[in-house]
């Protein structure tokens, strides 16, 4: 038996933050819907490549792919009040979970705010995730990950001290929420089962965020100093960073963090000349000289391959690693081993590697074990069988184009 | 603060025993923030993650370091020695009662003690252990030691930060501690909820590498799917165009940086056509901008060449702009962007206080109060917050090993001149 069996989770959201929380969910058993409609599609699906082929299609997303397995996909257009409002209060009847990440007050235009839900499920759990939260003078601005993870202060930590910020990627900070949001849910999902009460979370992504740069804010706050960008430089380690390889851009990581771990990387170069050098006899002299530091390190690193410098480094006790690009992840030997991908095969995709949880359990192995839903692909099992709508029921709000 | 405050948290019936070090720390504060009793284990003389800065007056003194305020409040603190034998009963003594154990060993580490998840779960079924390391349990690299750099570039991060014509860059303040922690309390729950229903308790394995394939998102899909390698593009942003043309993320403005994308969607057409419309206000928008039909714009499918030439004229507008009035209009006319936010900035950000985010912490010991980030969600029926500073070196061993386990302070001075407290 899967940890979540039996719960039943209803996703009024599209793009990452609120589906990668189902997806989470659906990953250890959980019934899963993800509602949009083809008046509303989920902009994974609408206008964010990858795309298979780099043919765009409404089936051939690799974000959506990735952050919806193993869900059902139902339409339900919610601007067809007040027939909509019915259905989707009836769904919202049928679940224990509700998972929403539109604009705050959207939900409550469209007549499916907590208190209104609550009505009709004393019980529910409901999480609002949303850029700024659901209060305050900035409540209503609505955004994505990858401008918020400037507002809330990553970018201006990355990237060289006299050069630009530098992106992570992507919505970064999205993805921060999405643990966050889950850790949310199971809590109340547990506080339910012991007191019979629900909950509506508020969970502002930008605040979840800021949680991983406790220490910074605090060093502020306490000594007055602004933590800036200082590339791959450490204050506690050197030499700290990324080292050309044998190969086109190929890179290792290594970083030495004490007197005896020093000893013992001069030890593996071979102990050449340089490293005899009063520049580099202690951790302040290193940081004192540490471009000079990081030249000759490259100009040893570049003899070998990445694979060999961390094999090196590793089997002497010193910390390395190789910089895995986005194809090295999926044959990684360490995640291939546990595995962390999971191909399944989709109509319009093809193989898809689906990702599993980054925690293994080892009674209560997760997901995936099924492809990401077509658009629309679930409307009748949901309809009909779930929710036990009449087939005339069905084809009237078919008709109706409320289920579309 | 009250030490039944904490009953307020959705999860205060639970207790947590955290043997972790920095790459677990917040996983306990998570399961804190909602309630749970954590208390932290050091060994004698304190965790040696206390001597990671920045440190409260700059003095490298491990009752000061903010890290570890940061990161382990929420928690009591004990000392123990848990490579000798009674320290080892000790231990043995407080799983019994707890419902989650949180470690950060070597794979084996625990074993080799006898306190590996088969001995543990004999004391204790229900429990819930969560291994947490930078590659797993098992598997060629399981044995590596990692600090954040090693994780960063394991995962993929690295990859797709820095200059393409400079190293590859991690993030300076180091983040792999957090997704990890976070992440961990997710799995925590989930086999805490199996265990509720079943009354058996499992392991998680929790590889940090795994974790840190979320934070750059779905990068690796371009391989997956197209057999393209996204790559490190500076201040660019790439990806969101089938072209390949790639955007301009950070724009210099006059004192800083701007957080700026030109986007499709309909959250990007309506930002593109606002940015315009402010351009214009201040007679800056060239024609072809304010003729251009948004509507139809299509971000997926646009070139490089039409990005250049859209980005030449916001790129000017944009140096004479500050990023507080660039935060003012982006929220006033519903655009998307941000400023390039440092922590000074973050705090001024009335956005924070009207959500009472920051939460006065008192620090008797230093005889003042810290302003923290508070708790990371609001619940309607339940508190989600700090409820108590981080410990100092075992500050409540007398009242784990006293009150709790009954030891008299003779016993408890005896353990101490013994070194397993």
């Amino acid at each position: 038996m899967q940890s979540l069996k039996g719960v039943k989770v209803v996703e009024f959201a599209a793009f990452a933050a609120g589906p990668a929380v189902g997806k989470h969910l659906a990953d250890h058993g959980a019934t899963v819907v993800h509602i949009e409609s083809r008046v509303r599609l989920d902009g994974f699906r609408a206008h964010y490549p990858p795309y298979k082929d780099n043919i765009h299609g409404l089936n051939r997303s690799g974000l959506f792919a990735l952050c919806n397995n193993d869900k059902l996909d139902i339409t339900l257009n919610l601007k067809k009040a007040p027939q909509a409002t019915e259905l989707a209060k009836k769904i919202v009847a049928w679940s224990d979970v509700v998972i929403e990440n539109f604009s705050p007050g959207t939900m409550a235009r469209l007549g499916l705010d907590y208190q209104s839900l609550k009505q009709i499920k004393p019980d529910l759990v409901m999480l609002s995730s949303s850029n700024l939260g659901q209060s305050g003078p900035h409540a209503h601005h609505a955004g994505f990950g990858s401008q918020l993870s400037s507002l809330a202060g990553f970018t201006h930590l990355t990237g060289y001290p006299d050069g630009s910020p530098q992106i992570l990627y992507g919505p970064y900070i999205d993805y921060i929420a999405v643990a966050y949001g889950a850790v949310a849910i199971l809590a109340a999902l547990d506080y339910k089962r012991r007191t019979g009460k629900g909950n509506y979370i508020d969970t502002a992504q930008y605040e979840t965020g800021l949680q991983y740069l406790a220490p910074i804010l605090l060093d502020y706050k306490v000594n007055g100093k602004v933590a800036g960008r200082n590339a791959n430089r450490d204050p506690y380690a050197s030499p700290h960073g990324a080292y050309p390889c044998k190969g086109d851009d190929h890179w290792c990581v290594l970083s030495v963090h004490s007197e005896s771990e020093w000893k013992v990387l001069c030890s593996v170069m071979g102990n050449p000349d340089w490293t005899g050098d009063t520049k580099f006899s202690s951790h302040e002299s290193r940081k004192a000289n540490e471009d000079d530091l990081d030249r000759r390190i490259g100009e040893w690193t570049i003899g070998f391959t990445a694979q060999e410098v961390m094999e090196k480094l590793q089997s002497a006790g010193v910390r390395a690693g190789i910089v895995n690009t986005m194809k090295d992840v999926y044959s990684d030997p360490q995640l291939a081993q546990r595995p962390q991908w999971v191909e399944l095969e989709h109509p319009e995709i093809g193989r898809m590697h689906y990702q599993r949880p980054p925690f293994l359990l080892t009674k209560t192995p997760p997901g995936p074990s099924k492809r990401d839903p077509l658009l629309a692909e679930n409307n009748e099992y949901f309809y009909r069988e779930l929710l036990g709508l009449s087939e005339q029921e069905y084809s009237q709000l078919i008709e109706a184009e409320i289920i579309y | 603060m009250a030490s039944t405050d904490r009953y307020a948290g959705l999860l205060s019936p639970y207790r947590v025993l955290d043997l972790s070090n920095e790459l677990g720390f917040l996983c306990g504060k998570i399961l804190g923030d909602l309630g749970a009793d954590v208390i932290k284990i050091e060994p004698p003389g304190g965790d040696p993650a206390r001597r990671l800065g920045p440190f409260y007056g700059d003095q490298p003194d491990p009752q000061k370091s903010l890290f570890w305020f940061g990161f382990n409040n929420n928690k009591r603190g004990i000392t123990l020695n848990l490579e000798s034998a009674k320290g080892r009963e000790l231990f043995s003594r407080l799983v019994a009662k707890a419902d989650f154990v949180v470690e950060t060993f070597t794979p084996g580490y625990l074993d080799s003690l006898n306190l590996g998840y088969t001995a543990l779960s004999k004391i204790n079924p229900r429990l819930v252990l969560i291994s947490i390391t930078p590659f797993g349990q098992t598997g060629p690299y399981s044995k590596f030691k990692a600090s954040d750099i090693e994780i960063m570039a394991l995962s993929g991060c690295m990859s797709l930060t820095g200059d393409p014509d400079r190293p590859p860059l991690r993030v300076t303040f180091p983040q792999s501690y957090g997704w990890t922690g976070s992440y961990a309390a997710m799995g925590a729950l989930i086999a805490h909820t199996y265990r509720e229903q079943t009354g058996e308790g499992q392991q998680v394995d929790v590889s940090a590498q795994a974790c840190l394939l979320w934070a750059f998102s779905h990068a690796h899909t371009f391989w997956d799917l197209n057999r393209h390698v996204e790559k490190r593009a500076g201040s660019f942003m790439t990806g969101r165009s089938i072209t390949g043309a790639k955007m301009r993320v950070f724009w210099p403005c006059q004192d800083g940086y701007l957080n700026f994308i030109i986007y499709g969607g309909e959250a990007g057409r309506r930002t593109n056509q606002a940015l315009v419309e402010w351009m214009d206000s201040k007679g800056t928008a060239p024609d072809f901008l304010k003729q251009k039909d948004w509507k139809t714009f299509d971000i997926a499918q646009v070139g490089q060449e039409e990005i250049d030439r859209m980005e030449e004229p916001i790129a000017d507008f944009f140096k004479g702009v500050t990023k507080a009035e660039f935060f003012k209009e982006v929220v006033k006319r519903q655009m998307l962007g941000y400023p390039v936010a440092s922590v000074k900035e973050i705090f001024a950000d009335p956005q924070h206080e009207a959500r009472s985010f920051w939460q006065t912490i008192e620090h008797p010991e230093l005889q003042t109060s810290i302003d923290y980030p508070g708790g990371f969600a609001k619940f309607s029926d339940g508190a989600c917050r700090i409820w108590r500073r981080a410990p100092l070196i075992g500050e409540h061993n007398q009242e784990i090993y006293g009150q709790e386990l009954g030891m008299s302070p003779a016993q408890i001075a005896e353990l101490q001149k013994q070194g397993v407290i």
